[in-house]
């Protein structure tokens, strides 16, 4: 079990020079503070929406703290880079090589919101030491935090700042209404907080014409000759994207977008730009001709299973379950039933926990059937197509 | 409107609110919950039929977890 390698010290911009740039050198002057209104309106116009992976817009949720905030209670905003999916690099290497604008970011939402209270979460697996030096002179609190994959959740590190296991809490009350310390809590992702500084120095129209976003791609057996962090244009082609990162979207196998919580796709699929919804926290994954996708899919399962927080009975229960029916699928048992009980256990966990956990595993299982369809098929009957299959090394040493 | 709404970090199976409420929810195959005639992904929360008010209530209060609560539809 080792975690795919890359290198995050080695990023390859290839937005244009509009200086509107994640991974840029460091701009000059402070960031501009804007009242609440403006700030809104111009994130509204970037069409700014959350780089963790859900996609949400941020100017609603900016809004919503706001509302909750009122005249009398003081918001907290919350930088997150737990980064805590396997196969992404970005927020690390955002905080590596430009953590200025994450701070800016902060400093930018903060000031919207009539508070002085930041915090950047870290995950045990990011380098914090150049943001630390720059956070302390700003006096923003960088914590390091215990990790694991369902702790970047963003009511987990609410809870682990405060102190409690970092587990996601029942969603019923919401950390913009009462997060952290009972205030309310605006929870961003670290990239999410470097567009807004973009948005915020270069305007709306000039950031919407670079329109930059960080991918982090990796593949296996060398599928992927220069895997790290790439900083390409929303609307880049996925092929593009493979062939930029020395990989030959013609001969590799299916593509994982989005991470472990994401979408397979067919190599015939990959066509779709970068900024699709299902790009999530910009993770591009590409599998060589001889890893089997279903014992990837497999393996990946398994892993996700035991990331559960173990605190929702469907979770605990299903998805060990369904992990196990994957790898019977893996090892291409001749059984066809195994397809309706991946079917099953699927059903009885999607959309049944305090968090998305048994949602997003769900969600990357059934797009085994979309991508790779035919290899599940053939497994059902009692053969893996792959040529020499070798182990995909899923999960992470996290 | 009214909502039904299974907090599952509290939830341990105790099945209670399945028999209170047989119209509503049923038990899964681990003894959790599942309300009845809902699609994937819509178990978070559930609209509280008209008359079944004040038998959810009492379910409620009766679930040992405090698992079981009804919410006001704004959220």
């Amino acid at each position: 079990m080792t975690a795919p390698t890359l290198d995050p010290a080695t990023p390859s911009a290839t937005t244009t020079g509009t200086g509107v740039r994640l991974l840029g050198a460091t701009p000059d002057g402070p960031v501009p503070l804007l009242d609440l209104a403006a700030l809104l309106a111009v994130v509204e116009q970037a069409g700014l929406t959350g780089r963790g992976g859900a996609g949400f817009p941020t100017a609603r949720k900016v809004r919503a703290v706001a509302a909750a905030a009122g005249r009398r209670r003081r918001p907290v905003v919350v930088g997150n880079a737990m980064e805590g999916e396997p196969l992404s690099r970005k927020d690390a290497a955002l905080l590596g090589l430009a953590p200025g604008l994450v701070l800016d970011g902060l400093d930018v939402v903060a000031h919207a919101l009539g508070t002085r209270d930041r915090l950047l979460a870290v995950g045990p697996e990011v380098d914090d030491r150049a943001v630390r030096a720059a956070a302390s002179a700003r006096s923003i609190a960088v914590r390091r935090l215990p990790g694991g994959f369902v702790a970047g959740q963003e009511s987990a590190v609410v809870a682990a700042l405060g102190g409690r296991p970092g587990v996601p809490r029942d969603p019923a009350v919401r950390v913009g209404e009462r997060g952290l310390d009972g205030r309310p809590t605006l929870v961003l992702n670290a990239e999410t907080l470097a567009h807004v500084a973009l948005v915020a120095r270069h305007g709306a129209a000039a950031y919407r014409a670079a329109a930059p976003q960080l991918l982090t791609i990796s593949g296996t057996g060398g599928a992927i000759r220069h895997p790290g962090v790439l900083e390409v244009p929303r609307g880049t082609p996925l092929v593009e994207v493979i062939r930029r990162a020395g990989g030959d979207p013609t001969t590799c196998g299916p593509v994982l977008l989005g991470g472990y919580h994401g979408t397979w796709l067919a190599p015939s699929q990959l066509g779709i730009p970068v900024g699709d919804p299902r790009t999530g926290a910009g993770v591009v994954h590409v599998l060589d001709a001889t890893t089997c996708p279903v014992r990837a899919t497999a393996d990946i399962a398994r892993w996700l299973a035991d990331q559960s927080a173990r605190q929702c009975g469907p979770c605990v229960n299903g998805l060990p379950h369904l992990a196990a029916t994957l790898g019977h699928l893996a090892d291409a048992h001749p059984d066809p039933r195994l397809e309706a009980e991946v079917a099953r256990v699927a059903a009885l966990v999607d959309g049944r926990g305090a968090c998305a956990h048994p949602d997003g595993t769900v969600r990357m299982v059934r797009s085994a059937w979309s991508a790779f369809g035919d290899h599940v098929r053939a497994h059902l009957a009692g053969h893996c197509p792959t040529p020499t299959s070798t182990p995909h090394p899923s999960g992470a040493t996290r | 409107m009214t909502r039904l709404h299974l907090d599952w970090t509290r939830c341990d199976g105790h099945g209670g609110c399945a028999e209170l409420l047989p119209d509503l929810l049923t038990l899964d195959p681990w003894g959790y919950p599942l309300l009845r005639g809902t699609g994937p992904g819509a178990d978070r929360d559930a609209e509280v039929p008209r008359g079944t008010e004040s038998a959810v209530r009492h379910a409620a209060r009766a679930c040992p977890r405090a698992a079981l609560r009804l919410l006001d539809g704004t959220a």
